[in-house]
C-alpha cells in the first residue's frame, strides 16, 4: 500500500513537473483532475467507477499470464474481440428471458477473447513464436477487424454510421439509480475476490507461479505440464479480457464502435503491475487508474490539458512498479540450470 | 504514376522509417537488449524534428533535433533497465507510454490547440542521375529524399560493425551470455548502452524521416505501432541487418498492395489491407522462429 502510494504520488509530481515545463497551469490542471475524478458522488460512480470495472477485469486477466510468466500485451485486441462477439450474440437474443441474455452476452465476450488468443498460443506451442510479438500484432488485426465489422456485418440496419445497432434491451446490465454505473462493477470485485482464492488456494494457482518464477524447477520435478500451464494461463487472461469487452457493451455502450477502449487494454498492465499481481490489490488499482482516466477528461475540459497527459503518471507509476519487482526478484535466491 | 511504379514507390516509402527504427534494435538485440520504448522514441523523434525544423527553417537541424529527442528516450531506458536492473518489457512500455503524454503536452505548448502550422520546412526527393529514368523501379528506388539514401547505406555499415570490428564483438558476447563476455573484461552495461543509444537515435532519425519526409506535420500519436512493427522487423529479420532491409521492404510491400489494388478497381474492403502486413509477420515469425535464433541472453537482466 506504501509503496502504491508513493508511485502514485511520484506520478502525480513527474506530471506536475512536466506542465509546469511547459507552460500549462499546473495546479488549475490537478484540481480538474481531482474533480473530474472525485468532485461529485455523480462523477465518481458515473466517471471513476465505470472506468475501473473494465481495467480490473483485465488487468485480472493479464495478472494470470504474468504470474505464469507469460507477457500478454494482446489485452486491448482480446478487450475488442470480445466486445465484437458479445454485440454479435446481444444483437440476436431479444426474445430470450434476460437473465440468460445476459448470460449468453457475457460467455460470448469470454469466447472472442478465447479464440483471438487462439492465434498466439498456437504460434508458442508449435511454433515457439514470442507471446510478446504475437499478441502485441494482433492488437492491429483486431482494430482492423473491428473497422470491418462496424463497415460491414455488424453496421448498423441504417447504414449511416460505422457503428452496430444497440444491443437487445434484456442482454443490458442493470444499472445502479441515479448513476451510469452498472452492474459489471460488482461482477469485477467478485472476480478479484475469486481470482485471489484460485491464486491462494488452488492447485492451478500454485502451478502458475511455480511455472512464473522457477521453470526449471516445473520441468525437474516432472509434474507440472509447462507448456499446458502456460498455454492454460495465456486463455484464461484472454477470456477475463474478453469479458471485459463484454461488460463493456452490455453494461455501457449498448452498441459496438471503433473507438470503444481508450486504451483499457494497454493501462491494465500498469494496472496489474502496481498491484503486484494481486487480484486484491488490481481491484484497488483499477478504481485508482479508473479515476486518472475519469480526471483526464476533466483536466482536458477545464484546464485545457491534453488527456494524454495522464499517460505520463502511468508511465512513471509503470517505472516504479517494474523497479520494486526486479529489486525483490532479485532478493531471492537464484534458481539457475 | 502507372500501378507497378506507384507499388514500388509505396512500398520503400513506407519501408524507410521502419528500416531506419529496426536497424537500431538490431544492434540493442544483438547486445542482449529488447528495448520496447522504441514506438516511445521514434514519436518522440517525430515532434523534436517537427519543433526543430520549424524554429530553424531547415530541415537538417530537424534531424539532427530527431535523432536527439530518440537518444533522450534511450537514455532514460538504459538508466532503468540497463543501470537500474529493471524489466526491458516493462521499462519500455512505460517509456512509449510517457512519451505519448509528454509529445501531447509539448505539442499543445509549440504548436497550440489548432495544430502544426503548415510551413514545415521539408526534405524533397533527390533523383539519382540516369538511374532514376529506369523504367518501374527507377522513380521507386531513385527519386527519394537522402534520408532513404543514408539508411540503405547503414545497412552494410551496421552489418560491418557488428560482425567485423572488436565493438561488435563485444556487443554480441555480451547479448549470448553477459557472465562470460563480463569474464573476460567486456563492459557489458556500457556495451549495452551504447547500444541503445544508437538505437534511440535511429528511432529518433525514423521519426524526423515520417515528418520531415513523409507527412510533412506532426499527430498526436502519429507512429501509430511502427516502433512495435520495427521489432518484429527485426525478428523476421534474424537480427541480420540485411535479413532487416529484405524484411522492411516486404512489410513495405504487403502494406504497399493496398495502394496497387486501388488502382486496379476491385472492391476488397480496404481493413484486409491494414491487417495483411501484420498477418504476413505473423506468418513469417513462425518460419523465423525455428530457424533463426535469437542473441541467448535476449531481455535478460544483466547483474
Amino acid at each position: 500500500m506504501v509503496f502504491a502510494a508513493g508511485a502514485v504520488a511520484v506520478g502525480l509530481v513527474g506530471l506536475a513537473l512536466g506542465l509546469v515545463v511547459f507552460g500549462y497551469p499546473a495546479s488549475t490542471a490537478l484540481a480538474a483532475l481531482w474533480q473530474g475524478a472525485f468532485g461529485s458522488w455523480y462523477s465518481f460512480a458515473s466517471a471513476t467507477l465505470v472506468r475501473a470495472a473494465p481495467l480490473i477485469v483485465i488487468g485480472l486477466g493479464l495478472a494470470v499470464a504474468f504470474r505464469a510468466g507469460v507477457l500478454n500485451i494482446g489485452g486491448e485486441g482480446q478487450f475488442m474481440v470480445g466486445a465484437a462477439v458479445a454485440t454479435w450474440v446481444g444483437g440476436g437474443v431479444g426474445s430470450w428471458p434476460p437473465l440468460l441474455a445476459l448470460f449468453a452476452v457475457l460467455i460470448g465476450g469470454a469466447i472472442g477473447g478465447m479464440l483471438w488468443v487462439g492465434i498466439p498460443v498456437f504460434l508458442k506451442l508449435r511454433f515457439g513464436v514470442l507471446e510478446v510479438i504475437s499478441t502485441l500484432l494482433l492488437n492491429f488485426v483486431a482494430e482492423a477487424v473491428i473497422s470491418l465489422l462496424v463497415q460491414g456485418p455488424l453496421q448498423e440496419a441504417r447504414r449511416s454510421y460505422p457503428q452496430s445497432d444497440p444491443i437487445a434491451v434484456a442482454a443490458r446490465l442493470p444499472v445502479f439509480p441515479g448513476t451510469r454505473l452498472h452492474l459489471g462493477f460488482l461482477i469485477a470485485i467478485l472476480l478479484g475476490v475469486g481470482l485471489w482464492l484460485v491464486f491462494t488456494r488452488s492447485r492451478w494457482g500454485f502451478r502458475l507461479r511455480v511455472v512464473g518464477e522457477a521453470p526449471q524447477a516445473a520441468e525437474v520435478t516432472g509434474r507440472i505440464n509447462s507448456a499446458r500451464i502456460v498455454a492454460s494461463a495465456l486463455i484464461c487472461s484472454a477470456a477475463l479480457a474478453g469479458l471485459a469487452g463484454a461488460l463493456e457493451v452490455s453494461g455501457v455502450t449498448y452498441a459496438l464502435y471503433q473507438n470503444l477502449s481508450p486504451g483499457y487494454g494497454f493501462t491494465a498492465i500498469a494496472v496489474a503491475l502496481i498491484a503486484r499481481l494481486n487480484p486484491l490489490g488490481i481491484v484497488v488499482a483499477g478504481i485508482g487508474f479508473g479515476a486518472l482516466e475519469a480526471g483526464a477528461g476533466g483536466m482536458q475540459r477545464d484546464a485545457g490539458v491534453p488527456a494524454v497527459a495522464v499517460y505520463v503518471v502511468q508511465a512513471v507509476i509503470i517505472l516504479v512498479a517494474g523497479f520494486s519487482l526486479s529489486r525483490a526478484r532479485a532478493a531471492r535466491p537464484e534458481v539457475s540450470a | 504514376m502507372d500501378p507497378v511504379t506507384g507499388f514500388a514507390a509505396a512500398a520503400v516509402r513506407i519501408a524507410t522509417p521502419l528500416l531506419w527504427a529496426s536497424l537500431g534494435e538490431v544492434v540493442a538485440e544483438r547486445a542482449g537488449v529488447i528495448n520496447l520504448s522504441v514506438e516511445g522514441a521514434m514519436l518522440v523523434g517525430c515532434l523534436a524534428s517537427a519543433v526543430a525544423a520549424q524554429a530553424s527553417g531547415d530541415p537538417w537541424v530537424g534531424v539532427l533535433a530527431g535523432a536527439l529527442g530518440g537518444a533522450v528516450v534511450a537514455v532514460a531506458f538504459a538508466a532503468v533497465a540497463i543501470w537500474g536492473r529493471s524489466d526491458q518489457i516493462i521499462t519500455g512500455t512505460a517509456l512509449t507510454l510517457a512519451s505519448i503524454g509528454v509529445t501531447g503536452i509539448w505539442y499543445r505548448h509549440a504548436f497550440g490547440p489548432t495544430g502544426v502550422g503548415l510551413s514545415l520546412p521539408t526534405l524533397g526527393p533527390i533523383e539519382v542521375p540516369v538511374l532514376h529514368r529506369l523504367p518501374f523501379v527507377g522513380p521507386a528506388l531513385f527519386e527519394q529524399p537522402l534520408l532513404t539514401y543514408l539508411v540503405v547505406a547503414a545497412v552494410p555499415l551496421v552489418w560491418w560493425v557488428i560482425f567485423r570490428t572488436t565493438f561488435g564483438l563485444k556487443l554480441r558476447a555480451t547479448g549470448e551470455s553477459a557472465q562470460a563476455a563480463l569474464a573476460a573484461g567486456v563492459p557489458t552495461r556500457r556495451c549495452q548502452t551504447v547500444a541503445v543509444v544508437v538505437g534511440g537515435v535511429c528511432a529518433g532519425v525514423a521519426g524526423a524521416t515520417l515528418v520531415l519526409a513523409q507527412v510533412g506535420a506532426f499527430a498526436e500519436r502519429m507512429t501509430a505501432g511502427r516502433g512495435f512493427i520495427a521489432i518484429a522487423i527485426v525478428v523476421l529479420g534474424r537480427w541480420r541487418p540485411v535479413g532487416v532491409l529484405l524484411a522492411a521492404l516486404g512489410f513495405g510491400a504487403a502494406t504497399a498492395l493496398q495502394f496497387a489494388f486501388q488502382a486496379t478497381g476491385f472492391k476488397v474492403p480496404y481493413q484486409l489491407f491494414l491487417m495483411l502486413p501484420y498477418l504476413v509477420a505473423l506468418l513469417a515469425l513462425t518460419g523465423a522462429a525455428g530457424r533463426a535464433r535469437a542473441p541467448r541472453q535476449l531481455g535478460r537482466t544483466v547483474d
